[in-house]
C-alpha cells in the first residue's frame, strides 16, 4: 500500500510571543486540512510530538473531541521524522485510511540545556562541562576536516548559502540573508564553529495529512508520494554526541543506515534525488551530512560548495528553505518542516525559492540525540 | 595541598583513588576483548554481559578536540568560572593506545596550540571546592607541559 501526503500545513518558525507551541501545533493542523480542503473529523488518526512544549494529544480540546486514534511519539530530533513513519506505517498496514502527522515545539533561549541523567549518563558529566552538544558538533566536524581537507571557507558557504534562503522563505525566522563576512567574523562557539554557522533553539509548529495512494485522487490534484521512510539508531563504533568514550574501529553513523535503508526501498539512488533538505543544526553537520547521505564523497564537500552545485539552481540544491540555520530548531516540528519543503518543491509552490525545472524527488534527513537518524524520500 | 582525606573524586569509579599514580577505570568485555569508558557492566559491542575493570593508559595522542567557549549552562555545570573570570577550555577525545578513545577536558597553559594527534597525559587534579573539600576530576594535558 503505497501512503501520499495530501495536506501541508506550518505555523511560522522564530519566535512567537504569547503564542504556546501546542497552539502553534494547532494551526499547523489547521493549515494542512484547509491545505486538502477537509476537516478534522475526517482523521482517522494521528501521530505527534513535541520535546517541550507538551502532549500532542492534548490539541484534540481545540481540534474537537472526535475520538480519534491519537498516539504521543517521543523521539529526540527525530521526533517529526517520527510521527511521520509512524502514520506511514498505520496507513501501509491496512488499518486506516487518512491521518495525520504533527509536530511543535516551543524552546527557552540559549543552548539547550541537557540533564545527563536522564541519557543514562553520570552526572559528573554535566558538573565538569562536557554535557554541551555544541561541543560534539565541533569535535566532530574538526576530525572530519582534518581528515578530508575542508577548509573553514566551505563551512562558511554553507551558512551564507542557508541563510541566503532563508531570506526567501515567508516561514522562515532568520531572513536577514548573513553575509560571508558576517558569518566568518562572528563569534567563536565551539572551535571551529562560529555564532553563525549554529542554528538556535526556536518555535514551530507543521503537520502533514496522509492517506492511501490509491486514494489520494480523490482528495487533490497534486499529491505528494512517500516512496521511503527509514528511522535508526547508532550502531557500536560510530561517533556520536554524549559519548564518554568511542571505539578505535569506526562505524558509518545512524545515517548512513537509514539513507542506504531508504534508497533501498524506494529502489532509487542519490544521484536520482532532485532537491534535499539534510539536517544542519550547524555548518558542519551539513557537510559531512552530504556525504554519509550518499549525494557526494568524503572530501568533494570542498568542490560542491565553491561551484554553488547546492544552491538553489544547483545540480542539487539543498536546504532551499533555509534549513535548520534559518528556521531555528523546534525539535518536534523540524523534520515536518523539511518534509513540507519538499511537498512544496515537489507540488511547484516554493515562490521565490523554487528548484527550477519541475523537481520530481525529494530527499529529508534529520539526526539528533543520542544518535538517530531519520530519512525520507518523496516523488510526486 | 589538602590531605588526601580531603580530597574528593568527582564520581565514584572513574579513576583509580587515592592514589600517587591515578588510572583511569575502563572495563574489558571478557568475550570481545572491547574496552569502554567508564567501566559499564555490559559490552556495548557483542552485547556480552561479562566485563572486567581494567586501568587505562595515561599517554595517549589527541584524536579530535574543540574549545568551549561560552560559560556552559547551571545547572548542570559546576565549574568554578563567573561570567566574567571564564576562559574557552578545550575538550577532547584522546586515544589510548590499543584501548579506546576517551572524552576529557584539556588542561593547557596555550588553548591555541591544541592539534590533532599531540601527545596527551592523564591528570587527575582539583575541579572545583565544595564544603570545605577538593573535589578531583581527571583532565589531560599535552605532554610538553607536564
Ligand atoms: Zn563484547
Amino acid at each position: 500500500m503505497d501512503v501520499a501526503i495530501i495536506g501541508i500545513g506550518i505555523h511560522p518558525f522564530g519566535r512567537t510571543e504569547g503564542v504556546t507551541g501546542l497552539e502553534q501545533g494547532v494551526h499547523a493542523a489547521r493549515e494542512a486540512l484547509k491545505d486538502v480542503g477537509l476537516d478534522w473529523n475526517d482523521m482517522e488518526f494521528a501521530y505527534g510530538g513535541s520535546s517541550a512544549a507538551g502532549n500532542a494529544d492534548s490539541m484534540v480540546s481545540k481540534l474537537g473531541l472526535t475520538g480519534l486514534q491519537f498516539i504521543n511519539v517521543s523521539n529526540g530530533c527525530a521526533t517529526g521524522g517520527s510521527a511521520l513513519q509512524s502514520a506511514y506505517m498505520a496507513i501501509q498496514s491496512g488499518m486506516f485510511d487518512i491521518g495525520m502527522a504533527v509536530g511543535f515545539d516551543k524552546h527557552p533561549r540559549g543552548a539547550f540545556t541537557v540533564n545527563p541523567e536522564a541519557s543514562g549518563l553520570g552526572k559528573w558529566y554535566g558538573d565538569i562541562g562536557m554535557a554541551l552538544t555544541p561541543q560534539f558538533f565541533g569535535m566532530k566536524i574538526q576530525r572530519y576536516m582534518h581528515e578530508y581537507d575542508i577548509s573553514e571557507d566551505t563551512l562558511i558557504r554553507v551558512a551564507v548559502k542557508n541563510f541566503r534562503n532563508g531570506a526567501k522563505n515567508p516561514n522562515a525566522w532568520r531572513r536577514n540573508g548573513f553575509s560571508y563576512d558576517d558569518v566568518a567574523q562572528s563569534q567563536m562557539v565551539c572551535h571551529p564553529l562560529r555564532k553563525y554557522m549554529f542554528c538556535s533553539p526556536a518555535e514551530g509548529g507543521c503537520a502533514m495529512i496522509l492517506c492511501r495512494a490509491d486514494k489520494a485522487k480523490q482528495f487533490t490534484s497534486n499529491p505528494v508520494f512517500l516512496k521511503a521512510v527509514a528511522v535508526k539508531t547508532r550502531q557500536f563504533g560510530s561517533f556520536e554526541v554524549f559519548s564518554q568514550s568511542q571505539a578505535l574501529e569506526r562505524a558509518p553513523a545512524p545515517t548512513v543506515q537509514a539513507s542506504t535503508a531508504a534508497f533501498e526501498m524506494a529502489g532509487i539512488g542519490p544521484e536520482d534525488i532532485d532537491v534535499a533538505q539534510l539536517q544542519d543544526t550547524e555548518s558542519g553537520a551539513e557537510i559531512m551530512h552530504m556525504a554519509e547521505n550518499g549525494f557526494c564523497a568524503d572530501g568533494d564537500q570542498e568542490k560542491w560548495l565553491h561551484e554553488g552545485y547546492t544552491e538553489i539552481d544547483g545540480k542539487l540544491p539543498v536546504n532551499t528553505d533555509g534549513g535548520c540555520l534559518a528556521n531555528g530548531e523546534p525539535v518536534g516540528a523540524s523534520g515536518l518542516r523539511q518534509v513540507y519543503e519538499i511537498c512544496l518543491q515537489l507540488r511547484g509552490e516554493a515562490g521565490e525559492r523554487q528548484v527550477p525545472n519541475s523537481p520530481k524527488t525529494g530527499y529529508t534527513h534529520v539526526y539528533g540525540a543520542p544518535g538517530l537518524s531519520g530519512v525520507t524520500i518523496m516523488a510526486a | 595541598m589538602r590531605s588526601i582525606a580531603d580530597q574528593i573524586p568527582i564520581a565514584d569509579g572513574l579513576f583509580t583513588w587515592p592514589s600517587n599514580d591515578p588510572r583511569l577505570l575502563g572495563s574489558k568485555c571478557a568475550d570481545c576483548g572491547v574496552v569502554t569508558f567508564p567501566a559499564q557492566s555490559g559490552c556495548p559491542a557483542c552485547c556480552g554481559e561479562d566485563t572486567e575493570a581494567i586501568e587505562l593508559e595515561r599517554k595517549g595522542k589527541l584524536w579530535t578536540w574543540t574549545i568551549q567557549g561560552f560559560l556552559p549552562n547551571r545547572p548542570p555545570y559546576e565549574g568554578p568560572e563567573t561570567p566574567e573570570t571564564f576562559k574557552p577550555f578545550g575538550v577532547g577525545y584522546v586515544e589510548l593506545p590499543n584501548q579506546v578513545r576517551v572524552e576529557t577536558r584539556i588542561q593547557t597553559e596555550d588553548i591555541a596550540k591544541l592539534r590533532i594527534g599531540m601527545e596527551m597525559d592523564l591528570v587527575v587534579e582539583k575541579f572545583i571546592e565544595r564544603d570545605g573539600k577538593d573535589i578531583i576530576a581527571y583532565f589531560f594535558r599535552p605532554a610538553d607541559e607536564s
